[in-house]
């Protein structure tokens, strides 16, 4: 799948964003972990930055942030991931930005609905993902989350984005 | 000790509900309780608003809040710092909803009425209807006493409250030490996460010296951490101690050796701030710079609660604001050099993002025990609340009171002057 097949990209994508997506519902975050090129980032920002690297950010994770967190998640003695709460989301309104050979960054919208102590919670987010096409399939390269109300007041999260 | 409390009868009367070594649930949960704390304390004290880096230009504000009223903090044209609620003194719409920025003037949006970066009131349309003896230096926005120390900005609707420096006391010594993590530099603020807590403010409190949850609560931060850090972080059997220190301050001094963070600078450098000290050689500085530097990144070793709504806790700002009595806002004010070196500040931005905020390793954990102790409260109204750890043990410090890292000693420092002043 090394040459991007203009016709179905779009498809392809989406398939790929909901197959993440409902990997995280279901917090099978090994099979997570495999969807990333090493050197990917997964950014929650706060407020928007040419330089992401250089102001404070909800999260900046690189690989082995990424491990730590979902060790953290999966080990048990996090309060706040054990039990975590349950998130159902969906994701929609998918744009692609640009092309560039095997690499595609595309936007989406994102509702979040998390469930803990008996009350919900709504998140929404702009997210964008930058995809590289590999043999395999997609791989996550960036992933950056414009969380509504970023730079306000939030609540702790127990899952990701 | 085990005693029950006969809360039916309780009348508020903070005698019965704080009783030194252990408070009542009232304390938690009662609406009538938190309406008198705005009136008494948050009314009444130094109530930390910004810092100043936060407005540095002229012209620079930022909204804050004393309790809960809002309020705008400015540097005027002179490079005074006014703080004033944020109430037009027509009819009370906000003049300002903008979090941060920089502005000559505030113009209120409903009827235009204009305010100066003193907040005097300058103009407005159409006056004539006001008559001759309309008195615009009477209508200007209602402005709080303030004073700073450090670039801690304070302020007070209490016009009569001892000076800031008094009211610190022997905080200061520790705000000095705190801001030695500039390294050198002027201490700058880098940003900040802001999370809501279902619980009262009390209870955020108390946690800011409390060492005795670390390792349970933050056990999964731990675990993420080098054996060296992790090391340096398991501090219930080493040499710290914490002192009330007036006032209802207190500190918790967790890894002694750094305390001031300028002492012993030859020692070794720590394996996971490596890295970090190759990079900063590499870029020309000095090795005793590139030491001190790197022993400001990894913040002073420990953490200062300043009554009633600021910390500084190793190595960031920590601000609460009562939003009602089972819900408090918490922010953590993230901190590094002005001017300092980018990739130490950065280093600084990552170590923040690691254990603070709504996505941090650390925050989510302490948020979630504060939640269910408000979620405990509602049963067992008659049981007492223990801050009784170590009474029996403690010893006299420098300023006050001194008991073992993991001693209740700090929230009962707490809880005297919030009793003091709910009873002035
Ligand atoms: S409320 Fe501000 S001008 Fe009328
Ligand atoms: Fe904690």
């Amino acid at each position: 799948m090394n040459t991007i097949d203009n016709e179905s990209l779009l498809w392809q994508v989406t398939q790929f964003i909901w197959h993440e997506a409902a990997i995280l519902d279901a917090k099978e975050y090994d099979a997570w972990l495999d969807l990333w090129q090493p050197e990917g980032l997964y950014i929650i920002p706060i407020e928007d930055a040419d330089d992401y690297a250089a102001v404070l950010n909800l999260c900046y994770d690189d690989d082995k942030m990424r491990r730590d967190r979902i060790k953290r998640f999966q080990d048990g003695f996090s309060i706040s991931s054990a039990p975590p709460a349950v998130t159902v989301r969906t994701l929609s309104r998918f744009v692609i930005d640009a092309v560039d050979g095997n690499t595609v960054v595309v936007s989406c919208a994102e509702h979040l609905v998390e469930d803990k102590f008996g009350r919900q919670r709504i998140w929404a987010a702009n997210v964008r993902y930058t995809l590289t096409s590999t043999d395999t399939g997609f791989r996550l390269q960036e992933k950056v989350v414009r969380l509504l109300n970023s730079d306000g007041v939030l609540n702790s999260f127990s899952y990701l984005f | 000790m085990n005693q029950l409390i006969d809360v039916k009868n309780i009348a508020l009367d903070p005698d019965q509900l704080v009783h030194n070594d252990k408070i009542a649930t009232p304390m938690y949960t009662s609406s009538e309780l938190f309406e008198q704390e705005q009136e008494k304390i948050f009314r009444n004290t130094w109530v930390w608003v910004a810092h100043t880096s936060e407005i540095p230009d002229k012209g620079s504000f930022k909204l804050s809040k004393v309790g809960r009223e809002p309020v705008i903090v400015v540097r005027d044209r002179k490079d005074n710092i006014h703080v004033m609620v944020n109430r037009c003194r027509h009819r009370a719409a906000t003049v300002c909803e903008v979090h941060k920025g920089k502005t000559s003037s505030f113009q209120c949006p409903y009827h235009g009425w204009g305010y100066g970066l003193d907040g005097s009131l300058r103009a407005l349309p159409n006056p004539e209807q006001y008559g001759d003896d309309f008195d615009k230096s009477q209508h200007g926005m209602l402005k709080l006493r303030v004073e700073s120390y450090q670039g801690m900005i304070f302020a007070t609707f209490n016009e009569s409250v001892e000076p800031l420096e008094d009211f610190l006391g022997a905080a200061k010594k520790w705000i000095d030490l705190f801001m030695k993590q500039g390294g050198g530099y002027p201490v700058k603020t880098l940003g900040e996460h802001q999370f809501s807590v279902p619980m009262n403010w009390k209870v955020q409190l108390e946690n800011t010296t409390d060492a005795y949850h670390f390792p349970i609560v933050h056990k999964s931060f731990l675990q993420s951490l080098d054996e060296e850090a992790e090391k340096t972080f398991t501090f219930l059997d080493g040499e710290g101690f914490v002192e009330d220190l007036g006032n209802g301050h207190s500190v918790m001094v967790m890894i002694p050796e750094l305390v001031d963070l300028e002492e012993d600078l030859e020692r070794k450098i720590p394996e996971r701030f490596e890295e970090l000290a190759q990079a900063l050689r590499d870029e020309g500085y000095p090795e005793d710079q590139v030491r001190r530097i790197v022993r400001a990144v990894g913040g002073s070793g420990f953490n200062l609660n300043l009554f009633p709504n600021v910390a500084c806790s190793m190595a960031f700002f920590r601000v609460l604001t009562p939003v009602a009595v089972d819900k408090t806002d918490i922010r953590h004010i993230a901190i590094g050099m002005e001017g300092g070196p980018d990739i130490a500040n950065r280093v600084r931005l990552r170590l923040h993002e690691h254990f603070q905020g709504p996505m941090g390793f650390g925050s989510p954990d302490d948020a979630e025990v504060w939640e269910r102790i408000q979620r405990g409260v509602d049963g067992g109204a008659e049981l007492p609340i223990l801050v009784n750890r170590g009474i029996e043990k403690e010893v006299p410090g420098e300023a006050g009171p001194r008991g073992h890292v993991s001693d209740e000693t700090g929230m009962r420092a707490a809880y005297a002057m919030w009793k003091r002043m709910m009873q002035e």
